[in-house]
């Protein structure tokens, strides 16, 4: 086992193992993080949501992008999936629907960094209310 | 290794452990195993979440929903429905009580809305029993701070600045404490940790070791650096096996992690933590009794002054800090006297932890800022009266407390108003009691209690409680007399002035203050021989009301002692004769009260 020999070691090895409490940090806190929600009933896992999703966490991580991922029921977007919904702080949620990996990436560099908008916007027609 | 895309938390403290909390740990593991999800969740098990009430917890991250009363064979319906299909499953969430409503996100639970959690800050939240969650969340950082930035005096101006006081009851600032130890030289010196938890119905030190023991070896590394102790001994009750358990892991990874042990951090600093084990008693709660007891010898208090700071374990400087004292120290560390003094009132900064019990909603621990309300406590946090009825009071401090009532509702809550109110902080118990619960039955109960702790060493501790003891049960009894309410006053009087330590100075406290709050409820028990809450069983009679009596004959087939008998009275508009109680014989079981069908028994 590595012993921590200094205040450095201590400090790298929190670095290291910050991530993986991420989820309950997280948490606390949503509302100031980018919340993306994924559509992971069967037909969204059939559709491959659940390896968009894995991709996607690991590319947020990549790019820094403090996000919480939370995998929901079905959306109702069954022509469209794997479907999910993006909340930037501040911003109204946008769902994109036909989300592949290369859009992930799409929408994490160019949506949520640069608040560009990409393909696959689905028009929201419901309305989330917060208890 | 892929990330874990959710976190299923479930209190493995002794409450929820006691609940079967373990058994469904391993039915989530084994039901993740089975769908191949085990890559995806992790299954953590934590410590104490508070929510006691109503356990056994299990909280999913990152959603923040948080079920109660879970039970071992909902865990399948949790996985099917939440973890597989993001669908929350609403029998199990919290339930307001006001509106019904389920509440799915702890943050909007009353219960957890009006809290600050600095010593609980890792409890319910990180896996005890791994150093490395502690790590992840700043643990050990601010011990490095200190061996690395800060000279021992810097430590102890810092925590002095921050105002802490000890966390134990009475109150004494810890930066002063330390200080007194670290002006003593001598060749070996020790800091203890009190987690002899003695008061009935606390628990707070209880969950922080078995929530967040990594906090507390780390709080005690650095009381030791700044007092210049390389040993740290823990005396902790053999009663609180689950503490023990945790803290010698957290002990041995820490060592093995070298964050204990020899030149630490490359600092050149050696500390170690041993454990000891008390047997139990109230007394040993006292520091010269700990130490005594640690030593070896009989837990018996001995006067101060010499402090333990001068002479102390083995006859060496020593500091006894309390569980949930040291719990505060890293943070103020990391974060700052400044910090910390924003938080609570002026003359006492900072959180106290109170584990709520009684007659209340929510019972549990919780942590608040000082100088939040009595009322914010009761009625927002805890959830109020249970079943609608009426406040009484609210006893503080344990044994050595007292009772307040609701004139003190509104009281800011701090060491010094509680005393000014009658009462103490003490360790942060806190009993709810409404009107079925009586006051000098309650000031009894914790005489009784003292009577058995009190270690005999002073006279007035030893005969004089056993005297304010017996008086009391006189008056429980109906035999009591003017005379013996103001005995019982004076001898209390006597016994706070001349007793050796802290446990006989304060056991009087439930006797006076319930005699200054509560003397109407006295007078009652000695002139009108009445006992209004019904609790003093000799002072009270089952009385059948022979209009409202229908005849049934339910009480008799139902008295344990075969008195009551039916009378040759036929009320008008009924077929039966009415039942009388033979008062002679009567058990005051309540049996025939809880059958009565017809509200026709009542107590007099």
């Amino acid at each position: 086992m590595t012993k921590v020999k200094s205040l450095a070691d201590l400090k790298a090895m929190r670095e290291k193992l910050q991530s993986n409490l991420d989820v309950r940090e997280k948490a606390e806190h949503p509302e100031s993080l980018v919340q993306i929600k994924v559509a992971m009933a069967t037909c969204g896992i059939a559709a491959g949501a659940k390896q968009v999703m894995e991709h996607m966490m690991q590319k947020a991580d990549e790019l820094h992008i403090p996000a919480v991922f939370t995998q929901t029921g079905c959306m109702g977007y069954c022509h469209a999936e794997p479907t999910l919904e993006v909340r930037v702080p501040g911003k109204d949620p946008i769902v994109f629907g036909h989300v592949d990996n290369n859009r992930a990436d799409e929408i994490l560099t160019k949506y949520v960094q640069q608040g560009e908008l990409v393909e696959g916007i689905i028009p929201v027609n419901y309305e989330t209310i917060d208890k | 290794m892929a990330k874990y895309k959710m976190h299923i938390l479930i209190c493995g403290g002794t409450g929820c452990k006691s609940s079967n909390s373990l058994q469904i740990i391993d039915n989530f593991h084994k039901i993740l195993a089975e769908k191949g999800l085990q890559d995806d969740v992790q299954v953590i098990k934590t410590g104490c979440f508070g929510f006691c009430e109503k356990g056994p917890i299990v909280k999913i991250m990152p959603d923040n929903t948080f079920y109660t009363q879970v039970k071992p064979e909902d865990v399948e319906c949790i996985v099917n429905e939440h973890i597989i299909k993001g669908r929350k499953v609403p029998e199990l969430l919290y339930t307001n009580p006001e509106n019904k409503e389920h509440v799915s996100d702890s943050k909007h639970m009353d219960f957890y809305r009006k809290q600050i959690r600095i010593a609980l800050r890792n409890c319910g939240f990180v896996d005890p029993e791994n150093i490395e969650e502690s790590i992840s969340r700043g643990g050990y950082e601010a011990l490095a701070k200190c061996l690395t930035e800060m000279t021992p005096q810097q430590v102890i101006d810092e925590i002095t600045k921050s105002g802490l006081r000890g966390r134990g009851g009475a109150g004494f600032p810890t930066g002063v404490k330390w200080g007194l130890c670290a002006k003593n030289q001598a060749d070996q010196k020790y800091i203890i940790c009190n987690a002899d938890e003695g008061d009935p119905g606390a628990f707070m030190d209880r969950s922080i070791l078995e929530g967040d023991p990594n906090s507390i070896v780390e709080a005690m590394a650095i009381g030791g650096y700044a007092i210049g102790a390389s040993k740290g001994l823990v005396y902790i009750r053999a009663e609180y096996p689950l503490a023990i358990d945790r803290l010698k892991i957290a002990i041995s990874q820490a060592r093995e992690y070298g964050l204990l042990g020899e030149d630490i951090l490359g600092t050149g600093f050696n500390f170690d933590i041993e454990l000891r084990y008390g047997a139990g008693a109230f007394v040993c709660g006292e520091e010269t009794a700990l130490i005594h007891s640690m030593e070896g010898k009989r837990g018996e208090p001995t006067l101060k002054p010499p402090f333990p700071a001068v002479r102390g374990y083995m006859d060496k400087p020593s500091n006894v800090n309390n569980v949930e004292t040291l719990a505060n120290i890293p943070v103020i560390i990391t974060k700052g006297a400044d910090w910390f003094r924003t938080i609570g009132t002026e003359k006492s900064p900072g959180t106290k932890v109170f584990a709520l019990a009684g007659q209340i909603n929510n019972v549990g621990l919780i942590e608040v800022p000082m100088g939040i309300t009595l009322r914010e406590i009761i009625y927002e946090i805890g959830g109020g009266i249970k079943d609608g009825r009426e406040f009484k009071a609210v006893q503080t401090g344990g044994p050595s407390g007292g009772c307040l009532t609701a004139k003190h509702l509104d009281t800011e809550i701090d060491y010094d108003s509680l005393v000014a109110a009658g009462s103490m902080m003490g360790s942060g118990g806190m009993v709810v009691m409404d009107e079925t619960s009586c006051m000098p039955a309650i000031a009894k109960f914790y005489l009784e209690f003292t009577c058995e702790e009190s270690c005999g060493k002073c006279s007035p501790c030893r005969i004089g409680n056993k005297r304010l003891c017996e008086l009391l049960e006189k008056i429980t009894n109906g035999n009591g007399t003017m005379d013996d309410l103001y005995a019982l006053r004076n001898l209390a009087a006597v016994i706070k002035d001349s007793a050796l330590c802290g446990l006989g100075q304060t056991s009087p406290n439930p006797v006076l203050s319930t005699l200054d709050n509560f003397w109407d409820e006295y007078v009652e028990h000695v002139v009108d021989k009445k006992c209004r809450a019904g609790v003093c069983k000799k002072l009270m009679q089952y009385v059948i009301d022979p209009e409202k009596c229908i005849g049934c004959g339910k009480c008799a087939k139902n008295c344990p002692a075969e008195t009551i008998t039916r009378t040759d009275y036929i009320a008008p508009g009924h077929k039966l004769a009415s039942m009388v109680i033979g008062q002679d014989k009567c058990v005051k079981c309540g049996a025939c009260y809880q059958n009565c069908k017809f509200g026709a028994i009542s107590i007099k």
